[in-house]
C-alpha cells in the first residue's frame, strides 16, 4: 500500500479527529487531550493492519478500511424510544442507552438510578465523567484509570478508540457493595441512511469486595454499515467478582471491533461472557491482566456464524503474579459460508509460578463452504505451571443423532436439539440469572433464524418443546 | 401374526457381508436370545432392526407388526415400537435425561396421534421407573450418559426401554461389562417388562444373563446365519461346550 492510498483511507478519520479535537479542547483536561493525541499519532502511524500482521493473519480488514464512515451528530434520540423497546433487557438494574455514540438519557431507563447514584454503584455518562474534571467535580477513580490499561502501542483500535471516543459509560462500584441485578449498556447505531461510525468506551472500576454484573450489548436500527469500535477497561479490584458480558447483535452489514481490558487485583475474579452473532466483520479481543496473585478468570465465548459472516476472536490472557487461574472456553457455530477465527494467547510471566491456565475451543460447522481457523499460542517464562489447550472442529455427531432418532425423534429435531445443547454448554457458565436468561433468548432467536435460513436440509423450525430443553439443561 | 418375522436377511457394512440369510421369528410375549462368536453378526442384526444406515440390507424381508421394517427411518421404526438398548450408550452432553425422554416420549406420541405428557404427567412415572432400577433421581437432571459408569449407562437404557413401553426390545449386549449387581439390576427392569404384548430379543455373547433372564428360546448365530436353535438348555450346552461345538457343524432344526 503506497503512503498516499494509506492516507486517503483514513482521510475519514483525520476529518473526524479535526473536528472533535476543535470541540473538546476547551472542554477536556489536558491529561485527556494528550491521551488523545498520543493515540492518534499511533493511529495515523500505523493505519489499519494486514493480514502479514500476525495477529489479523485470518482476518482481511479491507471492507472496513475502504468504507467511508462518518460521525454521527449528536442527535435527537427521543425518536427512537420505539424502537430501542425490543432491545431492552428484561431484570436489568438499569439501563444507559447510547445512539450513534452520543449518551441518551431521555430513552435510557435510569429510575432505579436517578441522581447518578445509588447505595452501591456511582454511574456517570463518560464525557460528562471527564469534563468535570475541569471543574474539579469529576467522579473519583477517572484520571486514575481511563486509558491507563487499553494498549494504544499494540492494538491500533484501542488507539483509535481513544483518539475518537465521545462518549461511554463509566460505572463505579463502591467498595464492599454487591450490586443484586446486571446493569445493561445498550449501544446503538441508527444509520438513517449513512454509513455511521461509533468508538464507545467504557470504564469500569469494581472497587475492594464488590460484586457487579455488566452487560455491553451493541445493535443497530436500519440495514447500513456502520462501525462500532469499542473499547471497555474493567478494573476488578482486590477480592471482587465481576462478570462482564459482550452482546454484538448488530445487522449483518456492521463492522465490530470491540476490546475488552481486564485488570485483576488479589483474588479477584472476573468473568467475561462473549455472545456474537450479528455483524458482517467482527474482531472480539479480550485481553486480561491478572496482575494480582490467586485472581481468577473465565473467558467464556460462543459464536455463531451464517452468510457469509466473519468472526474473530482474539483472546490474550495475561498471567503476570502467582496462583492464578484462567479458563477460556469457546464454541463456535458456523453455518453457510462464515468463517471464525479463535486465536488464544496465553502468556505466563515469569512471577507467575503456580499458574493454572486452560484454554478450550469446540467448533461446529454446519456446512462444508464454512471455515474455522484456530491457533493456540501459549508463552511461558515460568517454569511451575500447569497450561492446557484444546481445540475441536467437527460436524453433528452421526452417533448421537442416531440414538436421538432411535428414541423417536424425526430428525431435523433431533439434529437442533443437538445443536441447541452444543450452545447451551456457554450459558451452562454464566451464573447470573436475569443475564443468562437473556443471553438465552438471544442465541435461541439466533439459531432459529439460522435453521430457517437451512430448512430444505434441516427441516422444521425447533418447537416451544425444544424451547423447554433451555430450562431442563443442566 | 407374528410380532417380527426376519425371511433369509442379508445385510452388509462397508461392502462385507455380515448376515447371510437369517431367519427368525417372533412372536408377542416370548423372550428370544441370541447368542454366538464374536463376529457372527449379532450386532447387526439389532442394528438393522434398529435401522442405521450405515448397514445395508441386501435381500430378504423383514415384517414388523405386519408391516415393512426395512422401509422405516429410524425414527419410524422407534414410534413404531422397536426399541435397542444400545451396547455402547451414546453421550449427549447439554440435553438432561429427563427431557431427552420426555421428548422421546412425546415424540412416539405424536406419531401415534396420542396426547403429549406434560412435566406432571411424566415425573412420577419417571420417578418410579427410576426407583425399579435403583436410580439415583440426581440422574434426571445429568445429561444424557455423560459421566455415567458404564453400569449407569446400562440401567439409563433399560430405564429408557420401561418408559417408551416398545412391542419388542432388543438389547444389545447389554450384559457386557456389568458386574453381578448392576447385572441383577438390568434384569429385574427387563423381568417387569414382560408382557404377553412384547416381545424381546436378548443378544449376549455369554450365558450369565441368562441366569437371570428366564429366555423361552436361544438361537445361536454363526456366519450370519442361525446355525442351532433350542430352548433355554441349549445356553447351558453352549456354556459348556463353547462357541466350536456349533461351528463344528452339529445342526439342529429350529424350534
Amino acid at each position: 500500500m503506497t503512503q498516499e492510498t494509506k492516507s486517503d483511507r483514513l482521510a475519514g478519520y483525520l476529518e473526524a479527529y479535526g473536528h472533535l479535537h476543535a470541540e473538546r479542547k476547551n472542554r477536556e483536561p489536558v491529561w485527556m487531550q494528550q491521551l488523545r493525541e498520543d493515540a492518534w499519532q499511533r493511529f495515523s502511524a500505523n493505519g489499519f493492519p494486514t493480514t502479514h500482521d500476525e495477529d489479523w493473519r485470518f482476518t482481511n480488514l479491507a471492507p472496513l478500511a475502504k468504507t467511508a464512515f462518518r460521525r454521527a451528530k449528536k442527535s435527537e434520540a427521543g425518536f427512537l424510544a420505539k424502537e430501542i423497546e425490543g432491545f431492552r433487557m428484561p431484570g436489568a438494574a438499569c439501563e444507559l442507552v447510547f445512539v450513534n455514540g452520543h449518551f441518551a438519557p431521555e430513552i435510557s431507563d435510569i429510575a432505579a438510578l436517578p441522581n447518578g447514584q445509588s447505595a452501591g454503584i456511582e454511574w456517570c455518562a463518560l464525557k460528562r465523567a471527564v469534563d468535570g474534571g475541569l471543574e474539579a467535580s469529576a467522579p473519583e477513580g477517572i484520571e486514575q484509570h481511563l486509558g491507563r490499561y487499553a494498549d494504544v502501542r499494540r492494538d491500533v483500535f484501542a488507539a483509535l478508540n481513544t483518539a475518537l471516543w465521545e462518549d461511554g459509560a463509566y460505572l463505579r462500584i463502591r467498595r464492599g457493595s454487591a450490586l443484586e441485578h446486571p446493569i445493561h449498556l445498550l449501544y446503538v447505531t441508527a444509520g438513517a441512511g449513512n454509513a455511521i461510525m461509533t468508538h464507545p468506551r467504557t470504564l469500569v472500576v469494581a472497587e475492594e469486595h464488590s460484586q457487579a454484573a455488566v452487560v455491553e450489548d451493541y445493535v443497530s436500527i436500519g440495514e447500513e454499515p456502520g462501525f462500532s469500535n469499542a473499547v471497555t477497561e474493567l478494573v476488578a479490584g482486590e477480592g471482587t467478582v465481576v462478570s462482564h458480558f459482550l452482546v454484538e447483535r448488530e445487522n449483518l452489514a456492521a463492522f465490530n471491533v470491540s476490546t475488552l481490558r481486564i485488570e485483576l487485583a488479589r483474588a479477584a475474579n472476573v468473568a467475561s461472557h462473549s455472545i456474537l452473532t450479528g455483524g458482517s466483520l467482527v474482531r472480539n479481543n479480550v485481553h486480561p491482566v491478572l496482575a494480582g496473585p490467586g485472581a481468577e478468570c473465565l473467558i467464556n465465548g460462543l459464536f455463531i456464524g451464517a452468510g457469509h459472516q466473519h468472526m474473530d476472536n482474539y483472546m490474550l490472557v495475561e498471567h503476570a503474579q502467582p496462583n492464578g487461574a484462567s479458563r477460556q472456553f469457546y464454541n463456535g457455530i458456523l453455518s453457510g459460508h462464515a468463517r471464525g477465527v479463535f486465536h488464544g494467547r496465553i502468556v505466563v510471566h515469569k512471577d507467575a509460578q503456580k499458574t493454572d491456565a486452560k484454554q478450550t475451543n469446540r467448533n461446529l460447522l454446519l456446512s462444508d463452504t464454512a471455515r474455522i481457523d484456530t491457533k493456540p499460542q501459549l508463552e511461558i517464562h515460568a517454569d511451575d505451571v500447569k497450561c492446557t489447550h484444546g481445540a475441536t472442529i467437527g460436524q453433528i455427531e452421526e452417533e448421537q443423532l442416531f440414538y436421538l432418532r432411535s428414541r423417536g425423534f424425526p430428525e431435523a429435531e433431533a439434529r437442533n436439539l443437538l445443536l441447541y445443547a452444543f450452545a447451551a454448554e456457554c450459558l451452562d457458565r454464566v451464573k447470573e440469572p436475569a443475564a443468562r436468561t437473556f443471553v438465552e433468548e438471544l442465541i435461541r432467536q439466533r439459531l432459529r433464524e439460522l435453521l430457517l435460513a437451512k430448512s430444505e436440509q434441516a427441516g422444521p423450525l425447533p418447537s416451544e418443546e425444544e424451547v423447554q430443553a433451555w430450562e431442563e439443561v443442566g | 401374526m407374528a410380532l417380527l418375522e426376519i425371511q433369509d436377511l442379508h445385510a452388509s457394512v462397508d461392502g462385507h457381508e455380515i448376515l447371510k440369510g437369517l431367519n427368525l421369528t417372533v412372536n408377542a410375549g416370548e423372550v428370544h436370545s441370541i447368542m454366538g462368536p464374536n463376529g457372527s453378526g449379532k450386532s447387526t442384526l439389532a442394528q438393522v432392526l434398529a435401522r442405521r444406515e450405515a448397514y445395508q440390507v441386501t435381500g430378504g424381508s423383514v415384517l414388523f407388526d405386519g408391516k415393512d421394517l426395512l422401509e422405516m427411518s429410524p425414527e419410524e421404526a422407534a414410534c413404531e415400537g422397536v426399541f435397542m438398548a444400545f451396547q455402547y450408550p451414546v453421550e449427549i452432553p447439554g440435553v438432561s435425561n429427563a427431557y431427552f425422554l420426555r421428548s422421546a416420549m412425546n415424540a412416539v406420541k405424536k406419531y401415534r396421534g396420542q396426547d403429549e405428557l406434560d412435566a406432571m404427567d411424566f415425573l412420577p412415572l419417571y420417578k418410579e421407573k427410576m426407583r425399579l432400577l435403583e436410580m439415583d433421581e440426581k440422574f434426571t437432571n445429568r445429561s444424557v450418559n455423560e459421566g455415567f459408569s458404564g453400569g449407569e449407562k446400562k440401567r439409563n437404557e433399560i430405564l429408557q426401554l420401561a418408559m417408551l413401553e416398545p412391542k419388542l426390545a432388543i438389547l444389545d449386549e447389554t450384559d457386557s461389562g456389568l458386574d453381578i449387581d448392576a447385572l441383577r439390576i438390568v434384569a429385574q427392569g427387563v423381568n417387569a417388562m414382560r408382557s404377553k404384548d412384547r416381545g424381546f430379543l436378548v443378544i449376549t455373547h455369554y450365558q450369565r444373563l441368562l441366569d437371570y433372564i428366564k429366555t423361552d428360546f436361544v438361537h445361536v448365530l454363526v456366519d450370519g446365519k442361525i446355525a442351532l436353535s433350542g430352548g433355554p438348555e441349549l445356553a447351558l450346552e453352549l456354556e459348556e461346550k463353547g462357541y466350536a461345538w456349533t461351528e463344528a457343524g452339529e445342526q439342529v432344526q429350529p424350534a
